[in-house]
């Protein structure tokens, strides 16, 4: 059954999402703290296990699948309701800090990619 | 034309289906025709989208772009935080659990790096911009980390509205940076694997930007640079109104 893959992703989500708002209270942030992260590790949990292959094989699989494919279409709609109009009324100040900022996060990325890969060899 | 409004008003999550598919196969014939797919289809349709999102913006005046335009508004769902957030879970299907673990490490660091160096960043801009309340310093450095954290941390310390909005704006300067910018310099920084997607996540951090640059890079980076950014905007509302407002206030 299609429905049961997308049952085992919805409760993946609320399961997370809870999660996620519970450390954000624990915190004390107003903020859901990596619920979708959380989320995704039990749908990896999930099936990478021979327990839910039920809800993940066959049919059920490809409800998950289908949100999966989902996800471009669903980002560039979510593109579309960006305030885009808001993002270039915020004067230079906001575009230099938002330029600079991604620029540089840009070129840190190959610098910490290394620390990973450093790391993984030297556990090897 | 009352006929048309009442259809697509009713139907709107429906006829959201149906646009943004006629601007995903536009794109991809255009990617394909005009580009000789050097430019990924799903690039295009997401710049197309941000160009929707202008125009809706100036035309309606509201903070949802092309999903403020009444015949338009099933966008403002198909394209919401609850929509975004089912579809990308989705994509952790199938992932490994090796490759999280490969770049655990460095994925965590990444996300404290990531918010650190963002909100330094947009601290120094607006110090050279001539601000010098630590208030107003610590909600526009938090503005830069994503349009999420600016408000929280504006609020929680007390800064004006008016830098408040300036915080949100830098961030969304950001998330529309990523989207545009990721697929174009993706080559430049080694952006190919999951390791290095990981750390790409968690350094942005912004996760509509992260999502859509992604995206438009290689769908199957998607899922290891979304885990880590979504721990990102967490982080910055902790960081912000506590350590990174002391330490502005103590220079200041």
């Amino acid at each position: 059954m299609i429905v049961y893959g997308v049952a085992l992703l919805s409760g993946c989500l609320i399961l997370g999402m809870l999660i996620g708002e519970s450390i954000g209270v624990f915190l004390n942030v107003d903020a859901n703290v990596g619920g979708v992260g959380i989320a995704m590790i039990f749908l990896v949990l999930a099936s990478n296990s021979e327990k839910f292959k039920a809800l993940t094989e066959g049919a059920a699989g490809s409800g998950i699948k289908f949100w999966s494919a989902m996800y471009i279409p669903i980002v560039v709609a979510m593109a579309a309701r960006q305030d885009v109009a808001g993002a270039t009324e915020g004067g230079l100040l906001a575009v230099v800090a938002g330029v600079a900022a991604v620029a540089v996060s840009f070129a840190l990325v190959p610098v910490l990619s290394k620390i990973g890969s450093s790391a993984a060899t030297n556990e090897d | 034309m009352d006929i048309f409004e009442t259809v697509f008003v009713r139907n709107s999550l429906v006829v959201a289906f149906a646009v943004v598919g006629i601007t995903i196969w536009i794109s991809y014939v255009l990617a394909d025709k005009l580009t000789a797919g050097r430019i990924h289809g799903s690039a295009i349709a997401i710049a197309l989208g941000l160009l929707a999102a202008y125009f809706g913006g100036i035309a309606t005046g509201g903070s949802t772009g092309a999903a403020d335009i009444a015949l338009l508004g099933g966008i403002g769902l198909m394209g919401g935080g609850m929509m975004r957030d089912f579809a990308i879970v989705a994509t952790a299907f199938g992932v490994q659990l090796s490759e999280l673990k490969k770049a655990g490490v460095a994925g965590v660091i990444s996300i404290f790096a990531g918010v650190v160096v963002s909100f330094i960043i947009g601290a120094v801009v607006a110090i050279l911009f001539g601000y010098t309340d630590p208030a107003a310093i610590t909600t526009i450095g938090s503005g830069a980390v994503t349009y999420i954290v600016g408000p929280v941390t504006g609020e929680a310390i007390g800064a004006s509205d008016t830098v408040i909005t300036l915080s949100v704006a830098a961030g969304l300067v950001k998330s529309i940076l990523v989207m545009i910018g990721t697929p174009l310099v993706a080559k430049y920084i080694g952006l190919n694997n999951p390791q290095s997607a990981m750390v790409f996540g968690g350094l942005m951090g912004t996760t509509s930007g992260v999502a859509a640059g992604l995206a438009a890079t290689d769908p199957k980076l998607v899922p290891y640079g979304a885990m880590t950014a979504t721990f990102y905007t967490g982080v910055g509302c902790l960081l912000g109104p506590s350590i990174l407002f002391f330490i502005v206030s103590a220079i200041y």
